[in-house]
């Protein structure tokens, strides 16, 4: 019987890397990701996911701080945005990848009114690849689990 | 290009590597990639901790150098430790693509550039130029 539902959750985690490549939720530096996990290293990806999530967290706070100052410190916007930009790029998560993209060129205009905009943008994109890569994370976890009964 | 003399460290022949990146999640996937091919690595923050770390005594075969840093940025810290007379392989990663920016870096001093992310097969290829 586990090893029906081993490869009935296979096939769902299968569809569900698909869909996200599919959306550009994800692209192909997240491959690159799985490659470098390995037997000396099972849970590379849950942990790099997860220093990812907290970092970007800790950034949206901030970003979400400096916008809503009277005086926008644009540079400071920026500097965050970058680091946000970076982390998203080497973990594959390319939508999220471009509204930071997007925030940097508004704030490099000077432009409020569009990083609110852009920064709503990048606050949805976050949300959207952190929910799909818990749901990809626990199917992982279910898989190994019942392969480990095996 | 052998590192020139290694001080007080482990004796043996792995290569070494020293990645420069002010981002965890940069760090974390790239101390992976280079464990992966069983080079010995060691992490700092910023350009001015890879200055001050070859100040130190250490050398490495394979400098990973990223240009955008706090305190001290890649183009700065690869310029300095190119008058210190460190002779590794610096090899510049980054995200910028304009050709003028990617040019400054290089004539500070790198012997290759590669754009980030950096991937297993960029790894390689820079690691290539070491032994070729």
């Amino acid at each position: 019987m586990n090893h029906m539902a081993i490869a009935a959750l296979k096939t769902q985690r299968r569809n569900l890397v698909q869909s996200m490549f599919d959306e550009g939720v994800l692209d192909n530096q997240f491959n690159q990701l799985q490659d470098l996990q390995d037997s000396s290293n099972p849970n590379f990806v849950e942990e790099v996911i997860a220093l990812f999530c907290n970092d970007a967290e800790r950034i949206i706070t901030e970003l979400n701080r400096y916008l809503n100052d009277q005086n926008v410190d644009f540079s400071k916007l920026d500097s965050y945005v970058h680091q946000l930009k970076g982390s998203s790029s080497s973990i594959g998560a390319y939508r999220l990848k471009l509204a930071c993209v997007n925030l940097r060129q508004a704030s490099e205009e000077r432009n409020k009114e569009e990083c609110a905009g852009a920064f709503n943008s990048i606050r949805r994109e976050y949300y959207v690849v952190r929910s799909k890569l818990q749901v990809l994370m626990q199917l992982e976890r279910h898989i190994v689990n019942l392969e480990n009964q095996q | 290009m052998a590192a020139q003399g290694r001080h007080g460290g482990k004796k043996s022949n792995k290569m070494t590597a020293l990645v420069v990146d002010d981002n965890t999640v940069n760090r974390m996937i790239h101390h992976r990639l280079l464990d992966n091919l069983g080079i010995e690595n060691v992490a700092v923050v910023n350009g001015k901790e890879a200055v001050d770390i070859h100040c130190s005594g250490k050398t490495f075969d394979l400098i990973l150098m990223d240009m955008d840093m706090p305190v001290m940025n890649g183009i700065e810290a690869t310029r300095q430790l190119r008058e210190m007379g460190i002779r590794s392989m610096i090899a510049g990663v980054s995200t910028r693509s304009m050709e003028r920016e990617i040019r400054e870096f290089i004539e500070a001093g790198l012997d290759d550039y590669q754009e980030k992310p950096l991937t297993m097969s960029k790894l390689i290829s820079i690691i290539h130029k070491i032994n070729g």
